[in-house]
């Protein structure tokens, strides 16, 4: 007989995990962070769930070099998308919990999975739009050249190096994913076993 | 990289081998040996010319050796690798140049000339109409002043890192400069003051900053002869309050003096707190030939003033109000301008109605410094033609006061018997000792200038324990903290009168020059020689910790209160009001908005109000117009500044940012188009053609 139910450990986890990606509302989830030889105090911007923050004013003048459209954060319809999304997901991680069913808590991880994979796209497509939408009158143009910074990781862009990670918000965000992740499996293999088992008895 | 640095030492030492004198030396013998033409005798002169060379050489290897290995660890003691920071900032006046200079110990480097009392039209000082009231006094505007000395603000007898002061010899006036900006925020005019000299030495919490004459005046009539010196002349000694949250400056109250020079000054510390010293010479009271005339006397005086007993008078009432007409011009940083006030009136405190606030200290030969150590009760007075120097004991001097073991007075000041006051006299320390800063281990350094020497000594045995050369006929010195309560004892800086052969000659105008020694050990060593602006009469300096963490990057536009500034671009306008045509610019790289205009006319006077719109740290922008003539605006990251301009030829006139600001700074240019004045001309202006 299969066990439908979640351990309590699992249950915890997921409430706790849940509850901990409040974080993505505290703190930044994203950064770009620029390194050029005549910014040594450093130059960047972070993403939070609501707004942008950091250097903007100085990276959109430096952006109008090479023709790049300016970063206005109340242009940006996620900025005002994200939170509903993100407040959706950690209602249904905390009801999943309390649920305790495995079925729920596998719906719960697609519905995750599914989220950062559309999140990602877009980020990837915001980044792409920017990076490769260049006004064609600008000062600088190097044929062939796009500035699209690297959804993930570091990438030089003329005498800028690019860092593109998760910040605080979005460590925990994707901490609790991966979390939900190992718990489902946990659920469907271990704890399946371990019913078999007590079954046999 | 530092491994390259050595390799590059290293190659310097061999290049240095090949111009050895010995090896030189050889190659002339074996020329002249491979030589048949020299007749032998000649040959045989100059082999012995050669040989003693030789000897010399050898003698001479020893020193030049250890001259290489002293000049490789002090090479290593002022080497700031490229990228580190100094560990000390200095401030130096630049004496006639009217400014301060920033530089770095223990590298000598030049950081930055602060205009203060003199324009600056690099910088726009003194031409923009923001700062013009600066340096307005009543006399007019000036251009120029003679600036001595700096002195750091306190609090309980440390630099705090807030503030410096810096006094205006010729035209009487006490600055200061905010350590923020690193810009002279406060200009006082100095009423009933020629010669502001002993300025500007503050009190332990920087309560007051003094300022005293150097040149005694008519004061109550003011136009008589010359040689009424002794009965119309007099001098005065003013104490200017500073308000410890704002720093701002009034002249709370004067004392009047009698027409001696006052020269020098430093406040008490700890038990002698509520003290002032003054150094005065020319107690002979002459108004001629001074170089003699006023070097009769074996004693003229340290004056010490109980400032806390002239408050306590002041607010008694006891001053008189005297009707005079002085300036005090503020920079507001918000606004980014300067205004001016005129001030009309002064406290007068008479010490005839004041007893037990002045005495008069009899110190020998024309005293230059009066500097008190760092416990507050020794006071050292710099006769400058005296042969020793005295040191007095402030807790004799009060006895000394409570027995009235007084020789007299002079105008109704009482005079402290010499011998009551002294702690003792430094024997043969050298000749013509001028000024005395203080080490953390009881030591003190005194300049000498007839000498050209630094002399220590032990300020409590008075022994002379060390001495070294200073090139030449050094001034003032300077020990970081060395007349606070707190020196740090490490480095010693000597400001040089005379620079002669010590760097490359520049034809009859040589460079100015400051010396750095170390003084950590028993010995004072010599680490540096460097060039400084100006005259360098006395510095200050303090860790940079103290004041780097303050140090601000740029003006936040949002906070910019100036009434002519655009907070966006979209601001830009050109206004005409009658012959006056306002031109609001905004600045960001790499344009200028609007970098066309026209419809302006001969006969029109133009005011450029420029704002740098940018919020980026160290990118200011220059303003330069064709024929302008003022001068160059160097405009800081949300700042605005204005400057005029009367153009008299009509034609197109271009402009450009004189700062290079970016990859593009070549193309931050505009024109201006300017009309004959019958011309119907309209204003017209715009960024960008529309295609």
């Amino acid at each position: 007989m299969l066990d439908r139910k979640m351990k309590k450990i699992t249950k915890i986890l997921i409430i706790v995990s849940s509850l901990a990606m409040i974080t993505a509302f505290l703190t930044p989830i994203w950064m770009i962070d620029l390194e050029a030889p005549q910014y040594p105090e450093g130059l960047g911007m972070q993403i939070w769930i609501n707004k942008i923050t950091g250097d903007l004013n100085t990276i959109n003048g430096l952006n109008h070099y090479i023709g790049m459209k300016t970063i206005e954060p109340d242009s940006i319809k996620e900025l005002s998308i994200m939170p509903y999304i993100l407040g959706a997901l950690m209602v249904f991680g905390v009801l999943t919990g309390i649920a305790g069913k495995k079925k729920i808590l596998g719906i719960f991880v697609i519905i995750f999975i599914i989220t950062g994979i559309a999140g990602g796209v877009d980020f990837y497509m915001w980044e792409y739009d920017y990076g490769h939408d260049l006004d064609p009158t600008a000062a600088i143009v190097v044929p062939g050249m796009s500035y699209q910074p690297p959804l993930i990781g570091s990438k030089q862009l003329l005498n800028f190096v690019a860092h593109s990670y998760p910040d605080t918000g979005g460590w925990i965000v994707i901490g609790a994913g991966i979390l939900a992740v190992l718990l489902y499996v946990y659920e469907i293999k271990f704890n399946k076993q371990s019913a078999v088992k007590e079954s046999v008895k | 990289m530092f491994q390259i640095n050595k390799t590059d030492f290293q190659l310097k030492e061999k290049t240095n081998m090949k111009f050895n004198v010995k090896n030189f030396s050889k190659q002339v013998v074996s020329q002249i040996a491979s030589s048949s033409i020299l007749p032998p005798i000649t040959a045989g002169l100059i082999l012995a010319i050669t040989f003693s060379v030789i000897l010399l050489a050898g003698c001479g290897k020893k020193d030049g050796s250890t001259t290489l290995n002293m000049s490789e660890d002090a090479a290593n003691k002022v080497y700031v690798p490229p990228g580190e920071y100094d560990e000390y900032y200095s401030f130096i006046s630049g004496g006639f140049s009217g400014q301060m200079a920033v530089y770095g110990l223990p590298s000598g480097r030049l950081f930055r000339v602060i205009p203060v009392f003199s324009v600056d039209p690099e910088k726009g000082w003194g031409y923009t109409e923001e700062t013009k009231p600066m340096l307005m006094t009543s006399h007019g505007f000036i251009p120029w002043d003679d600036s001595h000395h700096s002195e750091l603000s306190m609090t309980d007898g440390v630099p705090n890192g807030k503030w410096i002061f810096i006094n205006g010899n010729n035209t009487p006036r006490l600055a200061r400069i905010d350590l923020k900006t690193f810009r002279t925020v406060e200009i006082l005019e100095i009423p009933n003051s020629a010669g502001n000299h002993s300025s500007p030495f503050t009190t332990e919490n920087s309560e007051y900053v003094v300022c005293g004459t150097r040149f005694s005046i008519p004061m109550k009539e003011l136009d008589v002869p010359i040689d009424s010196y002794r009965e119309k002349f007099n001098g005065t000694v003013s104490f200017v309050k500073v308000n410890p949250e704002s720093g701002s400056m009034n002249v709370e109250f004067q004392i009047m003096t009698p027409p001696f020079d006052y020269d020098l000054s430093h406040a008490g510390k700890g038990p002698s707190h509520d003290w002032f010293f003054f150094s005065c010479y020319n107690t002979e009271e002459a108004y001629t030939l001074l170089e003699v005339n006023a070097s009769q006397k074996d004693k003229d005086f340290i004056m010490a003033v109980n400032w806390k007993k002239a408050e306590q008078y002041l607010k008694e009432g006891k001053a008189k109000d005297v009707a005079a007409e002085y300036y005090h011009n503020v920079y507001d940083d918000s606004k980014h301008s300067a205004t001016s006030e005129v001030l009309k009136t002064v406290k007068m405190l008479d010490p005839k109605d004041c007893p037990d606030m002045i005495y008069y200290i009899p110190c020998p030969k024309s005293p230059h410094g009066a500097d008190v150590d760092p416990s507050g009760e020794y006071i050292v007075g710099g006769g400058k033609l005296a042969t020793v120097i005295p040191v007095f004991s402030f807790s004799k001097m009060i006895k000394a006061i409570e027995e009235k073991q007084f020789d007299g007075d002079v105008a109704g000041i009482p005079v402290i018997k010499y011998e009551a006051a002294l702690h003792g006299e430094v024997q043969k320390p050298g000749l013509g000792p001028l000024h005395t800063e203080f080490d953390d281990k009881g030591f003190a350094y005194t300049s000498m200038f007839v000498s050209s020497e630094v002399v220590k000594w032990n300020v409590k045995t008075l022994e002379v324990v060390d001495r070294a050369a200073s090139f030449y006929s050094v001034g003032h010195i300077m020990i970081p903290g060395g007349d606070t309560k707190k020196p740090y004892g490490k480095y010693l800086v000597v400001m040089n009168k005379i620079t002669k052969d010590r760097f490359l000659p520049t034809g009859p105008e040589l460079t100015q020059s400051a010396q750095l020694y170390d003084i950590s050990g028993e010995k004072m060593k010599l680490l540096l020689d460097f060039p400084t602006i100006g005259e360098p009469h006395y510095a200050q300096a303090c860790p940079a910790d103290l004041i780097m963490k303050n140090s601000l990057k740029i003006f936040k536009l949002e906070d910019n209160k100036h009434p002519d500034m655009i907070k966006s671009v979209n601001d830009a306008r050109v206004e005409r009001r009658g012959n006056e045509v306002h031109v609001y610019v905004g600045m960001v790289r790499s344009h200028f908005t609007p970098d066309n205009i026209e419809g302006i006319k001969v006969g029109d006077k133009v005011f450029f109000h420029v704002t740098n719109m940018e919020q980026d740290w160290d990118i200011p922008h220059g303003f330069a117009v064709k024929g302008n003539n003022t001068a160059e605006m160097l405009i800081m990251p949300g700042e605005t500044q204005t400057i005029t301009w009367e153009p008299k030829v009509a034609t197109v006139y271009p402009f450009y940012c004189t700062d290079f600001c970016s990859a593009l700074h070549q193309e931050m240019q505009g024109y201006i188009r300017v009309q004959p004045a019958n011309s119907s001309g309209e204003i017209k202006f715009s960024l960008g053609v529309k295609k």
